[in-house]
């Protein structure tokens, strides 16, 4: 039906329509006469234009041409042309999946935004018992490594997989002609579906055979296991079972056998209805476990060995022959008679590679019947065999081997005798590399063939005995590459691709749940029968008491936190991040104890600029292997007549120049042993180290890291213990915590941020502070800008060691120091009782110290000395208690970071990205494709540091507030303390009466750092309570 | 003018037979001569060092603040340590010809005039330093409260870093004005002697078409003396809030009540000797030496006496106050200072600031001008080394022991304060070439009081008249 009706757009169209139709015809204005004008000669030559106006002219369009070409930055952003339906812009998609590279190992949740991996979290799915180490966390920025092999090369040169696969199955076609050996030479892989791929080549193909490889070696403990309960895996210990653990050389908390124990181990150690766990250490390097150890015992390994048999004698009621050395004998009683005691809930570890060692370890622990030990759900994460891969190489020496498939090793690398290898390779007809980078054995073998990252790869793992895990991809591969399965499957003739082998495959051990939902979760877990069995321990423990002492210095060889076996040294994270224990980045070196470094005259000294220098040493072993110009760290802790090296470093292939650090360990790892026989010898000029903390002991500053032991803190007032500072107000002593010269802010309205950090918990893992790195965009600066203590973490774990035996003995000694005693102090005197003398000596650390760790970040306080001070107004507080800090705002005076007492703010001395003098992943488009687009990357002159991870917790604000939900418990996080697998660090709004937090922030053993200065912070930390 | 005769037992304040016309010709005369071979060799090496110093400065602004020594611990060091440095050298400027002028200190005649100059060109030196020690000094405008479009945004009153833009920019202002009130006589007086049309054009634009009317001076006398009464505050503000940045911290070594008082007498302690440093060379090159007189070295020296010991109280008070406080930190900032890894710096501070003077106390010494410009070299070297050892021994090693580390300059930390030093000198040597560089109108109001010419003519004529 049509209407009548006459609409007007406005009052003018119906009282005026003229106007408006003028408007309307107007409103496309006709081209601008340019002809019509310039094509007017007669006009154009009487014009009046004088030269002055042409000057004019040139002039105006001269400036206005420059000021148009003065555009900023053009920035390249592609529409999605097709939305992708579970892609929305700027939310965050997460998928589990889990990894095992051959060395470590975790159940993870990725994080994605437009489909880009940017972040692992940890899986918290149930049964996915593995956290992420700082490896881990870091193994996201190996993804977007712009070395990685791009592209198959056949002899060096750029090919294709279709040359790579017919040549492959050509050569296992004349293998068979000829009789060679076909080699599938791996790591443990850990996945039952490639085993089953691999099984099936080995199968169909004649005189084949596959090797497992273990560049950083658990055999003896495998081959011990294998002799008691008839497979090869290993033990998977639960530490929060134990109420005694003694450890004869094990790292636990780091990388023994595998890692991954700091979550178990740290939940026994906080005090709970009065008690906690004790935990003696026996080691000669000084490691994590040693660190947190109630008492720890420097002791060579040969002293170990013996001392494993005294407890072994203890315990069992044996009465082995056995030669321990008497300065030891007091203390090894104590732990040994305490572990008969503790009974079912005593446990010990080693990491004596001895087979006989490890056999004791499991008759020690049978004969306690430990609750912590435990045969069920094994540990499958290594299966290498030191014999077979040495027999590989004799094979391949003699030229009996036609193809070697090699796949996740670097044995060019990491094999101590890689000159053998190398030889043997060259005999060898076809030799494929699959690895992710261009490597030093990938560029030896005839073809280079790139694998694709875990995040760009299908797989399944059995990481423990029962339960199953998957791995997903997160992302699209980056590059032309190809996973083993998907090459053993073309060689087995099977078509299809490795997810649809792996899903059919995968059925037997999902029994029960649906692929989606095991894909979802990342982890399927099923039931893991106990295992049984026995040996002839005495036997061991009277061949492992007859193990001679080593005539020189011990070579006790690790992994460090950072590199661990140094399958991502090229990842600068990882560089860059500070040992735990050294708090050196970006190098390995000698650890000397201060005993032998007097000995041999190697000495370590601060310089002008705040940077640590070394001596330089040159390590012979029995062998007659060499390896020259080893810096040296003088290690508090260390045992007498060991030293230390750490594995991993030294590699060139595949690394960017500024990674190409360090020296390699595994030259001298002959035959697979961490402790070898050698000697040190000083040699010429000094090295300049990359650590960012100069000062090594607390300097008796109690109040810093508040501890106490455990029988105080049964026994005694919280008051005693956790003792506030009193000051003087009005002429009455009131604690310092409770004298504010400013009117506080109503907080209890909205949220209320606090972060915890049990110091109790803390083993100085690392993974928030890698993680903390991820999450915020927190640029590298390189090992010389790390050196002039320029390193830019957010989040950084001071670590300190006592200057006298404990760190009760340095304030102790503190408190008695009396008057100056200048005489003492120019004569050098050490045992001065003045102040001068006496910090002087507490400068230097005992040698063997008791050890603290101390995370610390900003510590957002309420009445923050930096908001102060800063004259823009760049830093300021918001109501959720967290301290801001506006980058645009900032003009980088320093004032608040000079004013900081906590010394948590980092400058951008220089522009650290897009910027070739540092080379690290911001340099390229590829590296940042890591970066965080919900957090701003810092240009050069502004100060920055931690934001509590505002940008999480707004997220998850405004997640709730679309939802109209409340914020449900524990849904605030920050990176650190997502990572944080030991529960340690605990986030949360303290506004919420009931959440674990608020209940923190109430515990007695709650104090924050440095009270007295009335910062009020919003970081608390809780007193570490020793069971000595 | 009714003249204002002095005590017999004083000491002339211009010696030789001086008339006003010699005052006339004298001052003018290192302006309308021409420059000797001295005077371009100093030049060219300030200028050669200014100009270095300019390098380092495009090469700090260009590449970042990483180009200098600092680090996550210590977040200033010589830029601040020079900053302050130099304000406190120009204080003794306006001490003289303000606060002196109030006090009718005839002697600081012949010296307020080189006195300011150096004030000014101190204040300027000392200005550069805030400004490139940010990290983004583009922006450096943000710190000043004008309307602005990011919204709210507004300056925090409650930083001492502001507080300073406000005590500097107001320094130099009034100083600024105060000295050119009382350069127009002496302008106008050069513009009346020029004989090249150009100078008299430049001369008769610096003197603000100066009359010498009778009305003129009344103005000119109410103005130094409003003027006089506005800076004088600011000898004891500007430094006092310079002293803030430190006082109102949480830094141990920072957080000290002591220091606005102390400041001051580090700033009057260091200006004075910095003007000796200045008055010895230029009164000798300048021939100047009837009217800058070795007694108004010596007079000079008892203030840098004073003043350096009541610096050296101060220095001792800190020590007292941190071993009476009990506060651990505080202690063992100040034991550090002493003996830590930067003692050779405070033992610098220490004989420079506290010991050297008081050689003062010895007339011989006093009255010796080699001594006296040793001294005040010294002396400066010292209070250098104050600033340098309360920031950086300070921060080095404060409150968490895992944050301690070290301070070492890099060339560029050198280059700039050499490049300042430099930028002083090419001023105040233009400024000696091209200005009255004695306030000859001024001298010449005493002339018949203190002239020694005068003093002896009465002392004759006294006599006869006894008799």
């Amino acid at each position: 039906m049509s209407s009548n009706k006459k609409y007007w757009k406005s009052v003018e169209e119906l009282e005026n329509g003229s106007i408006v139709e003028a408007l309307r015809n107007n409103e496309f204005v006709e081209a601008i006469p340019t002809d019509e004008f310039l094509g007017n000669n007669d006009a154009m030559s009487s014009s009046s234009t004088s030269r002055r106006d042409f000057l004019k002219y040139v002039g105006f369009s001269t400036a206005a041409a420059t000021l148009a070409a003065c555009e900023g930055p053009v920035n390249k952003s592609i529409p999605y042309v097709l939305q992708p339906e579970q892609i929305i812009p700027g939310v965050a998609d997460y998928y589990a999946t889990s990894v095992f590279d051959g060395f470590d190992f975790a159940n993870l949740l990725i994080k994605t935004r437009e489909g880009r991996p940017i972040k692992v979290d940890n899986n918290t799915v149930a049964g996915a018992k593995f956290a992420a180490n700082a490896r881990i966390h870091a193994s996201i920025l190996s993804l977007y490594d712009n070395m990685r092999l791009k592209a198959p090369k056949v002899g060096g040169k750029d090919s294709t997989w279709s040359a790579v696969d017919s040549k492959l199955k050509a050569s296992i076609a004349d293998a068979k002609v000829k009789g060679g050996q076909v080699v599938l030479l791996t790591n443990t892989l850990a996945s039952p579906s490639t085993e089953k791929l691999i099984a099936d080549f080995i199968a169909a193909t004649p005189n084949s055979k596959h090797v497992v490889y273990d560049a950083v070696s658990s055999s003896e403990a495998l081959d011990a296991f294998e002799a008691v309960y008839g497979e090869r895996a290993l033990v998977d210990y639960d530490f929060s079972k134990a109420s005694l653990i003694v450890s004869v050389g094990a790292d636990f908390l780091g990388d023994w056998q595998g890692g991954g124990y700091d979550s178990g181990y740290a939940k026994g150690r906080i005090p709970h209805n009065g008690k906690m766990s004790r935990h003696f250490q026996l080691e000669a390097n000084m490691t994590l476990s040693g660190a947190a150890a109630d008492k720890r015992l420097a002791m060579s390994t040969a002293d170990q060995k013996q001392a494993l048999v005294y407890i072994y004698n203890v315990v069992t009621g044996s009465a082995v022959s056995v030669n321990l050395d008497p300065k030891f004998k007091t203390e090894v009683t104590k732990a040994a008679q305490q572990l008969k005691a503790a009974g079912t809930t005593g446990v010990l570890v080693s990491g004596i590679q001895d087979k006989n060692a490890q056999l004791l370890v499991i008759a020690i622990n049978q004969a306690l019947v430990s609750q912590a030990y435990s045969t069920a759900g094994a540990r499958q994460i290594r299966k290498g065999s030191n014999e077979k891969v040495a027999q590989l190489i004799a094979d391949m020496k003699a030229g009996s081997v036609h193809t070697l498939i090699m796949s996740g090793v670097n044995p060019v690398y990491t094999l101590a005798d890689s000159v053998s290898f190398t030889d043997g390779l060259k005999k060898v007809t076809t030799s494929v590399a699959m690895s992710l980078k261009e490597d030093e054995t990938a560029l030896l073998a005839t073809v280079a063939a790139p694998v694709p990252h875990y995040l760009e790869s299908w797989g399944d793992l059995m990481l423990t005995k029962g339960t199953y895990s998957l791995t997903q991809p997160t992302i699209r591969p980056l590059f032309d590459t190809k996973q083993l399965q998907d090459v053993l499957m073309s060689l087995n003739g099977l078509t299809g691709t490795y997810y649809d082998y792996l899903r059919a495959s995968s059925a037997s051990f999902i029994a029960g749940s649906s692929w989606n939902k095991v894909v979802h979760d990342g982890v399927y877990v099923t039931d893991s029968s106990v295992l049984n069995g026995s040996a002839d321990y005495t036997a061991a423990a009277t061949a492992l008491a007859k193990s001679k002492k080593l005539d020189n210095l011990e070579l006790v060889l690790y992994t460090k936190t950072g590199l661990g076996d140094g399958q991502q040294a090229n990842n600068p994270w990882l560089q860059e991040f500070p040992d735990p224990i050294t708090r050196v980045s970006w190098d390995n070196y000698l650890t000397v104890s201060n005993a032998d470094a007097k000995e041999l005259g190697i000495t370590n000294e601060i310089v002008a600029n705040g940077g640590l220098n070394g001596s330089y040493a040159t390590i012979t072993t029995k062998d007659g292997l060499k390896l020259e110009n080893v810096p040296v760290i003088v290690q508090p802790g260390q045992a007498v007549g060991t030293v230390g090296l750490a594995l991993g470093y030294g590699r060139k292939a595949a690394l960017k120049e500024e990674m190409q650090v360090g020296l390699n360990a595994y030259a001298l790892y002959k035959g697979f042993n961490d402790v070898q026989s050698v000697v040190i010898e000083k040699s010429s000029g000094e090295h300049e180290f990359a650590c960012v903390q100069g000062q090594k002991t607390l300097m008796g500053r109690g109040d810093i890291i508040k501890e106490t032991t455990l029988e105080i803190f049964n026994t005694k007032d919280a008051k005693v213990w956790n003792e506030v500072p009193m000051v003087s107000l009005d002429h009455a002593e009131v604690e310092a915590t409770k004298v504010d010269l400013w009117e506080s802010f109503d907080r209890s309205v909205g949220h209320h941020f606090n972060l915890s950090i049990d110091l109790n918990a803390c083993t100085g893992c690392g993974a928030c502070v890698i993680a903390c790195h991820a999450e915020n965009n927190v640029p590298v600066v390189g090992k010389a800008e790390v050196r002039r203590s320029r390193d830019m973490h957010w989040l950084r774990i001071d670590r300190y060691y006592s200057s006298e035996s404990t760190f009760e003995g340095d304030n102790e000694k503190k408190e008695k120091l009396d008057g100056l005693d200048l005489g003492g102090f120019i004569m050098g005197d050490e045992e001065t009782t003045g102040s001068l003398g006496g910090f002087r000596k507490m400068e230097q650390a005992s040698d063997n110290p008791q050890v603290s760790f101390q995370p610390v970040m900003c510590q957002h306080c309420n009445h923050a000395p930096c908001e102060t001070v800063c004259p823009v107004a760049a830093t300021s507080h918001s109501r959720q208690g967290q301290n801001h800090m506006a980058y645009n705002r900032c003009v980088g005076t320093r004032y608040c970071a000079n004013n900081c007492p906590y010394k948590v703010r980092r400058f951008n001395w220089f522009l650290y990205n897009k910027n070739s003098e540092f080379d690290y992943h911001m340099n390229d488009d590829l590296g940042r494709m890591v970066l965080n687009p919900d957090v701003n990357v810092r240009s050069r002159g502004v100060m920055e540091k931690c934001s509590m991870c505002i940008q999480m917790t707004q997220a998850t604000i405004l997640n709730a507030k679309r939802e109209g939900r409340e914020v449900i418990e524990g849904e605030f996080q920050t990176a650190c303390s997502n990572a944080c697998s030991t529960g340690a660090m605990t986030f949360g709004d303290i506004n919420v009466k009931e959440s674990p937090i608020a209940k923190l922030v109430a515990d007695d053993r709650m104090y924050h750092l440095l009270e007295h200065v009335g910062t009020k912070p919003n970081v608390i930390y809780h007193v570490k309570v020793r069971n000595t | 003018m009714s003249h204002i005769y002095d005590s017999s037992i004083r000491k002339p304040l211009v010696i030789g037979d001086k008339t006003y016309h010699d005052v006339t010709v004298d001052v003018a005369a290192p302006v309308e001569g021409k420059a000797n071979k001295h005077w371009w060799i100093v030049f060219s090496i300030a200028l050669t060092a200014l100009l270095w110093g300019l390098g380092c400065i495009v090469y700090t602004v260009s590449t970042g603040i990483g180009t200098w020594g600092l680090n996550k611990t210590v977040g200033w060091a010589w830029d601040i340590t020079n900053f302050v440095w130099w304000v406190g050298i120009g204080h003794a400027g306006t001490l003289i010809s303000a606060v002196l002028l109030l006090f009718r200190q005839r002697w600081r005649m012949a010296i307020n005039r080189s006195a300011e100059a150096m004030t000014i060109f101190s204040v300027i030196q000392a200005g550069l330093f805030p400004i490139i020690h940010m990290g983004r000094p583009w922006l450096a405008y943000w710190v000043l409260p004008i309307p602005n479009q990011f919204g709210s945004l507004w300056v925090n009153f409650n930083s001492p870093l502001l507080w300073d833009v406000f005590a500097i920019s107001t320094y130099l202002s009034v100083s600024l004005v105060f000295w050119w009130t009382g350069l127009l006589p002496d302008f106008a007086m050069l513009r009346d002697r020029a004989i090249t049309p150009f100078n008299k054009r430049i001369y008769s634009i610096l003197s603000f078409g100066w009359s010498g009317r009778a009305k003129d001076w009344q103005r000119f006398e109410e103005v130094s003396l409003v003027l006089a009464g506005l800076a004088t505050p600011l000898v004891l503000s500007v430094h006092t809030i310079v002293s803030m940045d430190f006082a109102t911290s949480v830094i141990p070594g920072w957080h000290t009540t002591i220091f606005p008082p102390y400041f001051v007498a580090g700033a009057v302690f260091s200006g004075f000797a910095m003007v000796n440093t200045l008055l010895i060379i230029m009164r000798k090159v300048s021939n100047l030496e009837a009217y800058i007189t070795l007694q108004h070295i010596e007079l000079m020296n008892i203030v840098i006496m004073i003043t350096g010991s009541i610096v050296g109280v101060a220095y001792i008070t800190e020590l007292f106050i941190a071993w009476y406080s009990g506060v651990e930190y505080e202690q063992y900032a100040f034991l550090n200072r002493a003996t830590g890894p930067y003692w050779w710096a405070y033992w610098s501070m220490m004989t420079c600031n506290v010991f050297s003077p008081q050689f003062m106390w010895f007339k011989k010494l006093r009255t010796s001008i080699m001594f006296s410009f040793i001294i005040s070299i010294v002396v400066n070297i010292g209070m250098w080394f104050e600033r340098f050892v309360i920031i950086v021994t300070s921060l080095h090693r404060d409150y968490l022991p895992s944050s301690w580390t070290m301070f070492s300059p890099t060339f560029v930390d050198i280059g700039i304060f050499i490049g300042t030093i430099g930028f002083f000198f090419v001023l105040f040597l233009l400024y000696a070439r091209t200005f009255p560089v004695i306030a000859q109108a001024e001298v010449k109001t005493i002339l018949k009081a203190t002239g020694d010419n005068f003093i002896r003519e009465r002392a004759a004529n006294k006599d006869k008249h006894h008799e």
